[in-house]
């Protein structure tokens, strides 16, 4: 590959790089998922937890179970439960609802606090108003929350990201295993695990970036 | 409806080995937060340095530490050290990957902590003739490390749960390396990997209630 | 009209309200003045049902305020309140944020919302910050677009919760005209107010509150400038 001059060669080949590629799409592709269905579900115990705290505290234990175990225990065992009930689920799926379950665990946090935030006089001045609960809600609670929330939600889809290395325990290859595969065949760990790591920088600058110009709109109006 | 039947017997016979492996799990992160925090806090001094190498340095380590996996950091170390000749053991590579990463997480907590910190406390204490050092130690370290206190505690937990990622460079002494280990001898997955879920669950919430113990007898100014 | 009549109110075990009557007719501007704490705010917000009370009643055009069967959003939008913190929704432009209720509470299309926000906006002085945000206006000019806000439902009564004591000095009188200027238009107000000068301009009746009760009500001449009472003579010494 690189050749005059350089005391570097190399059997990293455009193949190689390929499949690190499409691995990383694997990557992306769980993170979208799981943060899909998290955030689905997140919002919806967030809020149930921030409107009702004391009758949704047994939701808050339950979702603090999927806090308090590894997430590759999570993994091997809702694969092993999957075999146990005779569910025909691909890896792929089983990856992206464990992944699921796990963000909106977190996300019921972020999203909790988010809508406790907002201040109790601005929910006064829109029911003064006429509003009705669900109306004072919709556009006074929920567009305020989702500013403070932003920066923890980003957070929490760059955390999904790198936990999707994990699936490669249930068989999934993605960014990660890939790299690995590659090693297994051309023995040269350290160049390969950089171009992987890499490609991990550049997806969560890339992401990190978007949410700074999203955050940056934001604060332009208030 | 099950075509299986649950054998729990199997599982409490590892029961014992698995809270040997549950000790090792525990002083693993233990000993990664120790040195997690003096690195953390020596990467916070760096970043404060007049050297741009030394502000460099530590900025990319931060970085690198939130931007990548941590078996991606535990990998770097396992195989890439290998390459270049340092044969390190399972355990090492765990440690140190999880060092790396809870040492760049802390550095950012500490960061965001010392902000909250008005420099005139530090004004105050070089008026009473501390020198920079001793008004670091003496007023903001106390200061900060109340601030701090939470998300120590919740990297701490996060140490324990990342410890699990050693089985997949080999370890086989803490918690899920035992239950791994009985797992291929018994194939009982589930029963297995329930009471190490379990377990941990125990191990995670037994931090928090010693966390809010000690912050209670510490911070009760 | 507005009836209270013989109104409680307490929190936890501390009674602010030991039995208030007070009737304000159509058109009528009445001004309550009174030390910090005499429980004059916590009154406002029992009239639009921001705060229950324990005892009494309170009656808006006949509908019981705290009845159970009571339309509690229906009947805010005929009363009108401006806060001491304007509450401005920081996520809205001034004109979105006049706009939001109309739209959404009486269903009105978006350009005859437009229309009545710009109107009220216009009438208070914000003609030219339609597009702006709260955030980058004044305490005063936030305070006249809460005004707007409110007046954009086309309310019968407006009450005033000291809309100006959280204004840098310079920026209540602004204020102050916008409520005259309504005033002198007719709307039916309750205020409540430290400022004495000015609520013995408008108002058709002041009451003087006192540890939880109106200790004496009657014209502005009479009541600021005549006070019957030693209590109220002291009070309006101590605020002069």
């Amino acid at each position: 590959m690189f050749s005059n001059g350089f005391m570097f060669s190399t059997s990293f080949t455009w193949n190689d790089l390929l499949f690190l590629l499409q691995g990383a799409w694997v990557t992306l592709l769980l993170t979208f998922w799981s943060m899909l269905l998290g955030t689905v579900m997140g919002v919806s115990c967030g809020l149930l937890r921030a409107l009702l705290p004391r009758a949704t505290i047994p939701l808050g234990w339950f979702l603090d179970i999927f806090r308090s175990v590894p997430l590759l225990i999570q993994f091997v065992l809702f694969n092993s439960l999957k075999s146990i009930v005779g569910l025909d689920w691909s890896a792929f799926t089983v990856g992206c609802v464990v992944l699921g379950v796990y963000v909106a665990a977190f996300c019921t946090e972020i999203v909790r606090s988010g809508v406790l935030s907002v201040p109790q006089n601005l929910r006064l001045a829109s029911r003064s108003l006429g509003m009705t609960y669900w109306q004072d809600l919709r556009y006074v609670v929920m567009p305020l929350a989702t500013r403070v929330a932003f920066p923890g939600w980003l957070n929490l889809s760059l955390s999904a990201m790198k936990d999707t290395a994990l699936v490669m325990w249930i068989g999934i290859i993605e960014l990660l295993r890939a790299s690995q595969a590659i090693v297994t065949r051309i023995q040269e760990p350290l160049l390969v695990l950089c171009i992987a790591g890499l490609i991990y920088y550049l997806i969560s600058l890339v992401v990190s970036r978007l949410g700074a110009q999203v955050e940056k709109r934001w604060q332009q109006n208030d | 409806m099950f075509d299986y039947t649950f054998q729990w017997r199997t599982a409490f016979r590892a029961l014992p080995d698995m809270l040997e492996g549950a000790v090792v799990t525990f002083e693993t992160a233990a000993l990664s937060m120790i040195f997690g925090i003096l690195i953390a806090l020596a990467l916070l001094a760096m970043r404060e340095a007049p050297n741009p190498a030394t502000r460099a340095v530590a900025g990319t380590w931060v970085s690198i530490a939130r931007n990548t996996p941590a078996l991606f950091q535990i990998y770097i170390v396992y195989f890439g050290l290998g390459a270049i000749g340092m044969h390190v053991s399972s355990w090492a590579a765990l440690l140190a990957g999880i060092t790396f990463n809870n040492a760049g997480y802390l550095a950012e907590n500490f960061r965001g902590g010392l902000k909250a910190i008005p420099d005139t406390q530090v004004r105050a204490a070089r008026s009473l003739g501390m020198s920079s050092f001793q008004a670091y130690r003496l007023v903001v370290v106390p200061q900060l490390l109340r601030i701090v206190f939470y998300p120590i505690t919740n990297q701490m937990v996060w140490a324990v749960l990342m410890t699990s990622l050693g089985v997949i460079v080999g370890l086989n002494n803490d918690l899920t390396g035992v239950t791994q280990d009985y797992n291929v001898r018994t194939f009982r997955t589930f029963e297995l990997f329930a009471l190490a879920a379990v377990l941990y669950y125990l191990i995670a919430k037994l931090i928090v209630v010693i966390a809010r113990l000690l912050a209670w007898r510490l911070f009760r100014y | 009209m507005i009836e209270i009549e013989k109104v409680h109110k307490s929190f936890k075990d501390l009674e602010v309200i030991k039995g208030v009557d007070l009737t304000v007719q159509k058109g009528e501007v009445v001004s309550i003045v009174g030390g910090s704490g005499s429980g004059k705010s916590t009154l406002l917000m029992c009239i639009n049902g921001l705060e229950n009370i324990q005892g009494g009643s309170i009656r808006v055009d006949g509908t019981e305020v705290h009845a159970k069967g009571t339309d509690i959003n229906k009947l805010r939008q005929k009363i009108g309140i401006v806060f001491q913190q304007w509450n401005a929704f920081p996520h809205l432009n001034v004109l979105e944020n006049t706009m939001l209720a109309p739209r959404k509470v009486l269903g009105k299309s978006r350009a005859e919302a437009e229309e009545l926000a710009v109107k009220q906006l216009t009438h208070v002085g914000l003609a030219d910050k339609l597009k702006v945000f709260p955030g980058k206006l004044s305490g005063g000019q936030q305070q006249r677009m809460a005004i707007a806000r409110a007046l954009a439902m086309s309310p019968d009564y407006m009450l005033f919760d000291e809309a100006t004591s959280a204004l840098d000095p310079q920026l209540v009188g602004e204020v102050l005209d916008t409520m005259r200027l309504l005033a002198e238009d007719g709307m039916t107000m309750i205020l409540v107010t430290h400022e004495i000068p000015f609520a013995r301009d408008v108002s058709d009746r002041v009451a003087f509150f006192r540890e939880g009760l109106i200790h004496e009500i009657g014209p502005p001449d009479q009541v600021i400038d005549n006070p019957q009472k030693p209590e109220t003579a002291a009070f309006l010494k101590s605020v002069v």
